[in-house]
């Protein structure tokens, strides 16, 4: 009874977050004594196929069905659900991402299994349980779920789990299951990606700044330190509300929840909703005027002081860093 | 047009998140519930839609009769009657599954979620009821229009947007973008009481999840400031210590 692991692509190229779920799905494949099986919609290529075997992956089904381009949750789930069956699999794993979001639903449906979403850690599978820890209160908690249903769907979170390389081979196997017309009603008419940018959910570095920049003409200085980081750009509510930054980059309760390994707040006070929406990150810098601000309480790195001084300087210290590296 | 909007009961956005019963139970003692942020947004859009066009938009929520005050807001806010189903909201497929055989009795052209509750955080119901009621679903929304019987959406990807076309009915879970929350006014205030909020019994449904326990995250140490004067510091402190650049 395999574990079945969705392996997400963008343009033909496997995503950060497919590592770290076939890494997971070898993990909790090893934890019930069975094999791994890894499901690829889209147009991938052979060599990127056969590479998941390398992250523990023992055979890839490839599903390339001209139809299935683009993404369309309903037809994706279908193929998905149709795989789990083929392959007898008990447990199927995906990505917390935006696609992830909308499908492991469905898929649930469709198996009449549990779903675990934004799983933070392996599953316990010690006596008859089968227990998820994941997020909860909008980062604010963790619950651990257990799911009772025969079959298994669980949502992994972006940056929560690490790429391990411990495989060889996986034999690609084409497969063509028949998805119905009706799984198609949902039409990508048009993908606009800012290919320049570094996604937020999947980002190793975040820079985020608050109203403390004052107004969107001061986001050069975050722009900057994020692109010399490799970092993704990010901002608090009230940025957003008023319009300074797109919502896309809001961190927080009602915004993204971030997992990065570091995240560098400026001129963020730190409200409870934002601390919300960052407490996974592995190590918070905040820089700040205000050393009473809440942000500090959660910080593991300060600068007290005024964005506009410090940060300037902090852009040329890390350039004469990468210039010794 | 009519649309349906689920909506549900969550503790506010400034709660301190604590437990009871030895980590078991949520504590809602001295907790202001409020309605979901994003169902906010989801019901101003179905307001918009409606507002002009003739058609109706139902609220709909899986709760015991303290989600009353939030569903009330609802119709303040300008929904146009409100059903609750009368359980405690168990799980994501247990509140699918029963705004589904509601929506199944009563023809929707459109039903809207928020993209996920503050509470647990699932995302799941908007694709659950898609399954359920064989529609099409699409997960966080920042744009809905509709012309006629198709709908255009956009759709956020990591690291951009994607646009669809969905023809009408369909389900989707609306974020920030979709429209503007809506603050009721006193005559909205003032109608809601008057407006129909029906109770419905659940229907039996078999469970697939349980929460065992909860924790908070596990607090972090003291803050290492770096004098302001000397960010290469900084640079080194997470370059050499903290290991993250």
């Amino acid at each position: 009874m395999p574990v079945l692991v969705y392996t997400e692509n963008a343009e033909g190229k496997f995503k950060k977050s497919t590592f770290e779920v076939v890494s997971y799905g070898r993990a909790v494949a090893d934890q019930l004594g069975t094999s791994l099986t890894a499901i690829s919609i889209g147009n991938v290529s052979a060599d990127e196929l056969a590479a998941l075997g390398k992250y523990g992956a023992e055979k890839v089904l490839n599903v390339s069905n001209s139809q299935l381009k683009n993404f369309v949750n309903q037809a994706y789930a279908s193929v998905i659900a149709a795989a789990a069956d083929k392959e007898g699999a008990d447990v199927v794993i995906l990505s917390n991402s935006f696609s992830g979001r909308g499908l492991a639903p469905r898929i649930g449906v469709k198996l009449e299994a549990g779903v675990a979403d934004g799983a933070v850690a392996l599953p316990e599978t010690a006596g008859n349980k089968f227990t998820v820890k994941k997020t909860a209160f909008s980062g604010k908690a963790f619950a651990t779920v257990e799911l009772t249903s025969a079959k298994k769907v669980i949502s992994l979170t972006p940056n929560t789990y690490k790429v391990e390389e411990k495989g060889g081979g996986a034999p690609v196997e084409d497969f063509a299951p028949a998805v119905k017309e009706s799984d198609f009603r949902a039409i990508v008419k048009e993908i606009v990606r800012a290919t320049d940018k570094v996604s937020l959910p999947d980002a190793d570095i975040v820079v985020s700044g608050g109203r403390g920049l004052k107004g969107p003409e001061n986001w050069g200085m975050v722009e900057e330190l994020a692109n010399l980081l490799g970092g993704a750009t990010a901002c608090s509510k009230p940025v957003s509300d008023a319009g300074w930054r797109p919502h896309s980059e809001h961190v927080g309760q009602t915004g993204i929840a971030v997992s990065p390994n570091l995240y560098i707040a400026i001129g963020i006070s730190g409200a409870i909703q934002h601390l919300a929406g960052i407490s996974r990150s592995k190590v918070i810098v905040a820089i700040n005027k205000d050393p009473e601000a809440p942000i500090f309480k959660v910080a593991d790195y300060g600068i007290v002081g005024d964005a506009f001084e410090v940060v300037p300087k902090l852009i040329e210290a890390v350039k004469t860093y990468k210039a010794s590296a | 047009m009519k649309i349906l909007v689920c909506i549900s009961n969550v503790p506010d956005t400034t709660t301190k998140i604590t437990f009871t019963d030895n980590n078991t139970q949520f504590n809602t003692s001295g907790v202001q519930f409020i309605l979901n942020p994003y169902d906010e947004i989801a019901l101003a859009r179905a307001i918009e839609l409606t507002e002009g066009n003739g058609g109706s938009v139902t609220v709909i929520n899986v709760g015991s009769t303290d989600t009353e005050p939030t569903i009330r807001k609802a119709l303040a806010i300008g929904a146009t009657d409100a059903i609750r189903i009368n359980a405690p909201a168990h799980d994501a497929w247990f509140v699918a599954y029963q705004v589904a055989q509601y929506a199944k009795q009563n023809a929707f052209d459109l039903i809207l979620t928020g993209r996920e509750s503050i509470d647990y955080n699932g995302a799941k119901v908007a694709g659950m009821l898609g399954e359920l009621l064989d529609l099409p679903s699409v997960s966080v929304i920042k744009k809905l229009d509709i012309n006629g019987s198709e709908a255009t959406v956009e759709r956020e990807i990591e690291g951009g947007k994607e646009v669809l076309t969905i023809p009408l009915p369909f389900v989707a879970g609306t974020a920030e973008g979709v429209a503007e929350p809506k603050i009721p006014n006193m005559r909205g205030i003032m109608s809601a009481r008057t407006k129909p909020l029906t109770v419905v019994e659940p229907a039996e449904v078999k469970t697939f999840s349980e929460v065992l326990s909860y924790e908070t995250p596990a607090p972090r140490g003291q803050v290492k400031l770096v004098d302001a004067g000397d960010p290469a510091k900084l640079v080194d402190l997470l370059h050499s210590e903290a290991k993250v650049i």
